[in-house]
């Protein structure tokens, strides 16, 4: 961007500024722009897409474009509209700070090679993604020394850069990121001696246990937690034990496993270090901020959708709540955004649940997690008598309940449970 | 001819020394195994400047003059060198009886060493100085003078400092042997060839009683003591806003909570000796991260959730035989001097150890030790671009757009800085490591760990050094950060197929 211009972004005052050029953004950013609103896009990073540009397998769009495209593909459909639309994208343009200044105003302070600019914004959606867990924060000890990566570091090195990590590799967790990049490390010739879970079950979908491991011949350890990694200079071998049913390692179960490379699936954490300056309120089981159906926080007139919002499953999920935020981001700007919100609370075996607020005055999709597996599942909000049986629910796979207009109407609050259906 | 001295190890008391020796007149190079200063004992410790009223002079008082004349010269160091210190006081907790003696005891040994402003207090006052101190605590000991430093910053400005005043710095560069002849010091055998030198001061940390070893004074053993931490993340509350301890034992000073000046929570250290030979053993724990947890638990009110622990670390200290510092010229073999042991307080220590050197060389070697012109103390420090103002962030980013290009997005780090980070790296002579980069912009310090940021460090590297990507290393040979492009296990089953 040129000096110019940046006066200009200055005097102006934006309808949305889209923090995170990742699905969520890109696709609220252009639902946005289709309704008339004037938006500028701020990514970070050298180029937008997001996370997707560096997953190089199918398995996205299933849901948003009823077709199994790859990451680049996926987001390379958003781009491409985003250019049609003429929306503004600034790439290395990295948000610093978030001020609310009044309910109509924000003003989002920017770094970028041409300088220093604060973007006045009648509304923020905020899509700045998640960050992965560190081997830290999951408690293992050790040697610190090289050859311990997060999946998405070693992804990006594997994509992006053309750099092979290492030769034998353990993988620690079992969540669809964590399979998927088991059979990337095998793909390229690399010997994956475990994928290592500390739940009695797979995190991630069956489809992927049968496809990235089963099919490569790679073990998967179940109940089991890499305790420590040992090594002079770069990983030699990690120590793992059995775990019991409340996740602490079972004395004398310990084993080892020669490896020099350890990748980390261990989970994301919603990134929302700018928004938490801005005080806004978490949920503690999300670890992202309180919504209600536009994807509102608690400050009006910013909105969070994406992977910042909530961990999603899936990529089209993000981008429906890019969409539902420039949606709730038009009617607060045309003064008609509902005031009168009601609960949705968690309920019997319900880990998280979003929106927290609803408006019972149009059809919503709710997402949420169950805290334990249920086979024959009823998933339901007893006030409504709304039922929905599923063969199996995992904490790993979120559900989805889509609420009928006229199913809302007049009620106080809702509770979502899951129970066993037999 | 000037005399040339060489100083082995570029730990804090190594490049202590350095600087103090480079206002003489004389040739000073600084030998360091490592790719970088600060990679022993000095990265990993609690930071704190003491007072100096936990050393009994009566039995160590070397330890205790330096630690208390090393608090006030740090003050003055820390401006010139532009090295971020904070001075938040330190508060010595009593739980019970036994621990209020413990406080008159350190009163007594605090006001013997001449430590000013210490004073014993009850629990209203204690609260009003750190609200986050646990209810059972019924004295404390308040210490207004201790401070906190950012350890690998102060060696790193001791080494920028020494070599602008002409120090040479020979890193990964690693003393082997040491030449002796007719009772007199020849010469320093190294990886990297042989080196003649008047004078050798053996600052090796661990090592130290190897190198003295070399030079036929077999005396001492160093043993390995190691400290295990827990660092919080940014976010992790609550903090604390003094330096908070229990009243010590025997074998250490116990666990502390500070925060240190980086503003994140810190917990530690344990003290565990352990064998002669594992003086590389640097692996954490669950006992010994359990262990501090329970004993923060006794003295602090309320702790952050364990799992916002950005990192878990562990130190070793350089012990030597009952704690006493070694150091000592020597008159046979003439030109070797000592500088071992320097065991906690030594960070501390290290500016009143480096003057006492300074002096030991005039007095016992009889050097001639003139001043030279020129002599420059003063250091600036690397811009850190998340703590300027707008007007400056634009200035920097008007003369250099790397400066405007964020790569650490946890911590706010500019691609300007990790090539001016790379430019003094180069100037000293060090590795352009991952890890020499962390300690000069602290990129890769925060809440991710580096998972987000790695990469682009490392093609910044790789592109500013001229090497693959794949070479760049965290910390040096052994630690590259892949094994080679994306098809060269492909290529080797090939082969050997
Ligand atoms: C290995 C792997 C495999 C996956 N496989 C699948 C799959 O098969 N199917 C599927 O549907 N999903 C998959 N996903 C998940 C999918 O990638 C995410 O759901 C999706 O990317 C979330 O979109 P987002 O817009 O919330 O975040 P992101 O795509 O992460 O975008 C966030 C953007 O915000 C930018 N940003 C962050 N902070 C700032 C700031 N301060 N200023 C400016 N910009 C900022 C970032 O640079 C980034 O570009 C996979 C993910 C991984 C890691
Ligand atoms: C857990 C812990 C907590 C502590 N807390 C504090 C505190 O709060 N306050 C305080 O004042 N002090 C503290 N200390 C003590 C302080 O850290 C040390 O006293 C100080 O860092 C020692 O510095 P040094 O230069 O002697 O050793 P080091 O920093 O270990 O430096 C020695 C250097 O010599 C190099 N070397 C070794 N062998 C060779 C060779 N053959 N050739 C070339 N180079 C070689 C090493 O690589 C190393 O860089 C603590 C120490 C620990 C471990």
């Amino acid at each position: 961007m040129k000096a110019e211009s940046s006066s200009k972004m200055k005097s102006r005052t934006y309808d949305m500024a889209v923090i995170g050029g990742g699905a969520a953004g890109l696709a609220g950013a252009v639902k946005a722009a289709e309704l008339g609103m004037d938006v500028v896009v701020l990514e970070s990073g050298e180029r937008i897409g997001g996370i997707p540009m560096q997953c190089i397998h199918p398995g996205f769009g299933n849901f948003y474009y009823g077709e199994n495209l790859t990451g680049p593909e996926f987001s390379e459909r958003l781009i491409e509209k985003v250019k049609l639309t003429g929306i503004k994208c600034y790439t290395h343009a990295h948000v610093e700070g978030i001020r609310h200044v009044s309910d109509t105003e924000n003003m989002v302070s920017v770094v970028m090679p041409a300088g220093i600019t604060q973007i006045r914004a009648k509304t923020i959606l905020y899509a700045a993604g998640a960050r992965e867990r560190h081997a830290y924060e999951i408690g293992i000890t050790g040697d610190r020394v090289s050859g311990v990566y997060t999946a998405g570091e070693a992804q990006t090195l594997m994509d992006i850069y053309g750099i092979m990590p290492g030769k034998s590799v353990v993988i620690i967790g079992s969540g669809d990121i964590g399979l998927i990049m088991a059979r990337r490390f095998a793909l390229e010739g690399a010997d994956v001696k475990a994928v290592v879970e500390m739940l009695p079950y797979p995190g991630g979908l069956q489809r992927n246990v049968v496809q990235c491991l089963e099919d490569f011949g790679i073990p998967l350890l179940t109940s089991h937690m890499v305790t420590r990694i040992v090594g002079k200079k770069r990983v030699e071998r990690v120590i793992l034990a059995e775990v019991d049913e409340s996740f602490r390692a079972i004395k004398n179960s310990e084993k080892e496993i020669d490896c020099d490379t350890v990748a980390l699936a261990a989970g994301l954490v919603p990134n929302i270090g700018k928004l938490r300056e801005a005080d806004i309120d978490i949920d503690s089981s999300t670890k992202g901020p309180v919504v209600n159906e536009y994807m509102e926080t608690s400050l009006p007139g910013i909105f969070v959708a994406g992977n910042a919002l909530a961990i999603n499953d899936y990529v089209d999920y993000a981008a429906e709540q890019g969409e539902q935020a420039a949606i709730g981001a038009h009617l607060f700007i045309e003064g008609n955004m509902p005031s009168d919100w009601k609960p949705i609370r968690k309920g019997e075996n319900i880990r998280l649940v979003f929106p927290h607020h609803i408006s019972g005055g149009r059809d919503v999709k709710i997402y949420a997690r169950v805290k334990k597996p249920v086979r024959d599942a009823v998933v339901e909000f007893p006030e409504i008598d709304k039922r929905v049986r599923k063969r199996a629910v995992m904490p790993g796979e979120m559900i989805i309940v889509n609420l009928k207009k006229q199913e809302t109407a007049g009620i106080d609050e809702l509770t979502l449970r899951c129970a066993d259906g037999n | 001819m000037k005399k040339s001295v060489a100083i082995i190890g570029g730990g804090i008391a190594g490049c202590a020394i350095a600087r103090v020796l480079s206002k003489y007149d004389l040739d000073i190079h600084l030998i360091e195994k490592e790719a970088d200063v600060g990679w022993g004992a000095t990265k990993a410790n609690t930071s704190i400047i003491h007072p100096g009223h936990e050393e009994d002079a009566a039995i160590h008082p070397l330890r205790a003059k330096f630690c208390v004349e090393g608090n006030r010269i740090w003050r003055k160091w820390a401006e010139e060198m532009d090295i971020p210190v904070s001075w938040p006081g330190e508060l010595m907790i009593a739980l019970d009886d036994g621990g209020m003696e413990t406080l008159e005891h350190y009163l007594k040994l605090g006001e013997k060493n001449g430590v000013e402003g210490l004073e014993i207090m009850g629990r209203e006052e204690i609260k009003k100085l750190e609200p986050n101190v646990n209810e059972n605590a019924i004295a404390a000991l308040w210490a207004p003078a201790a401070g906190l430093i950012e350890p690998w910053e102060a060696c790193i400005a001791l080494a920028e400092n020494a070599a602008d005043n002409g120090a040479k710095m020979h890193l990964n560069t690693e003393v082997k042997g040491i030449a002796v002849g007719d009772g007199k010091l020849r010469g320093l055998e190294t990886n990297r060839g042989f080196m003649k030198v008047d004078v050798a001061i053996n600052a090796a940390g661990l090592f130290a009683d190897e190198i003295s070893g070399m030079a036929g004074i077999d005396d001492f053993k160093i043993c390995p003591r190691k400290g295990q931490y827990y660092l919080f993340s940014d976010d992790a509350m609550p903090k604390v806003k003094r330096i908070v301890h229990m009243t010590p034992t025997e074998k250490t000073k116990g666990v502390y909570a500070v925060t240190t000046v980086e503003g994140n929570l810190m917990l530690g250290p344990t003290a565990e000796d352990l064998d002669f030979d594992e003086k590389e053993e640097r692996s954490t724990t669950e006992e010994g991260l359990d262990y501090i947890w329970e004993n923060a638990r006794k003295f602090l009110a309320s702790l952050p959730p364990r799992n916002k622990v950005s990192k878990m670390f562990a130190g070793l200290r350089p012990e030597p035989p009952d704690g006493k510092y070694i150091i000592r010229a020597y008159e046979s073999p003439w030109g070797f001097v000592n500088v071992a042991g320097i065991r906690s307080p030594g960070l501390t220590a290290a500016p009143s150890i480096a003057e006492y050197v300074a002096k030991l060389m005039e007095e016992k070697l009889d050097l001639r030790m003139a001043e030279k012109e020129g002599w420059n103390p003063f250091r600036k420090g690397m811009k850190r671009f998340s703590r300027l103002s707008d007007s400056e962030k634009q200035h920097l980013i008007n003369r250099n757009p790397q400066y405007g290009n964020v790569v650490c997005m946890c911590k706010e780090v500019t691609e300007g800085e990790v090539v001016e980070a790379i430019e003094r790296i180069r100037k000293l002579g060090a590795g352009i490591t991952m890890d020499s980069i962390k300690f000069r912009t602290l990129a890769m310090f925060g809440e991710c760990q580096g998972s987000f940021c790695r990469s682009r460090i490392a093609s910044i590297i790789s592109r500013e050094a001229g090497i693959p990507l794949w070479q760049v290393s965290l910390k040096g040979d052994g630690t590259e950060y892949g094994i080679g492009d994306i098809k060269v296990l492909q290529r080797r089953e090939k082969d050997e197929g």
